[in-house]
């Protein structure tokens, strides 16, 4: 049975990065059709609709991250496969899915929140501070699920 | 993820929304002292093209093709616009069919900015191929053709084509499933029938011509505004004020041109909201509605200026801007 162990872990890793980029490829999708929109009509705006919609693509990085984190705490990246108990798997699983919902969640609300910010870049460039800010608040609990995950994933003894 | 199609076309729209004229826009152009001079505004603010020149009239009518140009481009679903299309649409049928049973030709009659242009309107009537038409538009054809040349009667004639239109739009706004294109659709209705009863009552029009002018809508009763009517204007605006159009019994008060300022107003304060909106077809909907009310005002000014009417009398008239 030991061998479900490292599955489980591995699951969580694909978790992860599966949902966290799914989420902001949805996201800057999202974003960026209203860039689109914008730049076909005030192509100057670009660079800024731009930071404004590689926003959402965060989210992927944090799945990364702890995807990465996980490989390397099973033994899939360096080598030699550590010996992980069915017990042990579940919980780098569970430790995994809160950057995994939540960046997948985040993603996609942060995606239509920084399309309508775009929309007060495309009227009113110079208050693209305070559109930044908007999409940026969503961040906030993309980052809580990080550091959750980040603490759990550390952890956990293997 | 069928709620962000229109996220492209919204943050084009928005960037668009700069460029529409703001009110203290319209107030320089009312401080100009000629209607050249209206007119040389407007053209330095891009209005018109090569081709219109000095033309106010071709300037106008670019602009309004323009507008529809960029939803064209913009919208994924064209069948919403319905509710803005249709006017135009039945405006030509009641000229194609005024212009077959008269035997006259007149292309100037005509939008051709609309699904069915002038020409193929005027083909379907003269050949009575009113299957061409969509929707309940050939049974309207049929008998207003038939009516037109029985009766002779201009005005009966216009009556079915514009109930028509009428009860085309509101189906039209239920059909749409877009909150706003309904409430729009349904606000458009309300007013044609406000309207039909203001002016039935200054030239004392009977309540079976009333009812037969007027297309039902959700907002308004059309029998109670039928008896407000026959009773007198005040009646009118008392019925008013018990309904989503209470602003329109003040403004009916005040004078008739106050009233149809009222009227487009009323619009644009549907439309308002739709600027804070991302992901529906709202926003595409103000700003057609919005660059209609712009031409609008702008031929107003001009026209005011052209036959020496004073900046008040131009004022009482000119309307509200959406930005």
């Amino acid at each position: 049975m030991s061998e479900l162990g490292i599955v489980y872990a591995l699951l969580g890793a694909a978790v992860a990065v599966l949902l966290s980029g799914t989420g902001s490829a949805i996201g800057v999708g999202i974003a960026g059709q209203a860039a689109s929109g914008v730049v076909t009509e005030d192509p100057s705006k670009f660079a800024k609709v731009l930071i404004i919609q590689l926003l959402p693509g965060t989210q992927g990085l944090y799945g990364l991250l702890i995807g990465f984190i996980t490989l390397s705490k099973i033994g899939v990246l360096g080598g030699g496969l550590a010996d992980i108990s069915v017990q042990t798997g579940l919980l780098i699983l569970a430790a995994c899915l809160p950057i995994g919902v939540v960046g997948l969640l985040s993603a996609i609300a942060q995606g239509k929140t920084a399309a309508a910010a775009i929309g007060i870049v495309a009227k009113k460039p110079d208050q693209f501070g305070k559109a930044m800010l908007f999409p940026a608040m969503v961040e906030t609990y993309a980052i809580l699920a990080l550091l959750i995950s980040f603490l759990s994933v550390s952890g956990i003894q293997v | 993820m069928s709620n962000t199609k229109y996220t492209y076309a919204v943050a084009r729209i928005r960037a668009l929304e700069v460029s529409l004229f703001s009110d203290a826009f319209i107030e320089q152009l009312l401080a100009c002292k000629s209607a050249e001079q209206v007119l040389q505004s407007v053209v330095e603010k891009g209005w018109g093209d090569m081709d219109t020149g000095n033309d106010a009239e071709a300037v106008l009518k670019r602009e309004e093709e323009k507008a529809w140009e960029v939803i064209r481009d913009v919208a994924p679903d064209m069948s919403v616009f319905d509710v803005l299309s249709y006017p135009k649409l039945y405006h030509n049928l009641k000229a194609a069919v005024k212009e077959v049973c008269m035997g006259v030709k007149n292309p100037a009659m005509f939008y051709d900015d609309c699904p069915i242009p002038g020409e193929e309107m005027y083909q379907i009537i003269e050949s009575r191929e009113f299957s061409r038409l969509p929707g309940n538009m050939s049974r309207t054809a049929q008998e207003a053709l038939d009516t037109l040349l029985h009766t002779g009667d201009g005005q009966l004639c216009d009556i079915i084509v514009d109930r028509a239109a009428l009860e085309a739009i509101e189906e039209a706004g239920k059909k749409s499933g877009e909150p706003i294109i309904e409430n729009y659709a349904d606000t458009t209705v309300a007013i044609a029938d406000i309207k039909i009863a203001v002016r039935s009552q200054k030239t004392g029009k009977s309540a079976d011509f009333m009812r037969s002018a007027m297309a039902e809508c959700d907002s308004l009763s059309i029998d109670q505004l039928i008896r407000a009517a026959l009773s007198g204007a005040e009646e009118i605006a008392q019925y008013l004020e018990g309904t989503s159009y209470a602003g329109g019994a003040d403004a009916l008060r005040e004078s008739p041109s106050a009233f149809e300022r009222w009227c487009d107003n009323r619009m644009i304060e549907t439309l308002r909201s739709q600027k804070y909106e991302t992901f529906s077809v709202g926003p595409l909907l103000g700003y057609l509605v919005a660059r209609q009310n712009e031409i609008r005002t702008v031929r107003i000014i001009l026209t005011g200026k052209q036959n020496g009417f004073t900046d008040e009398a131009i004022r009482e008239r000119i309307r509200e801007m959406y930005v």
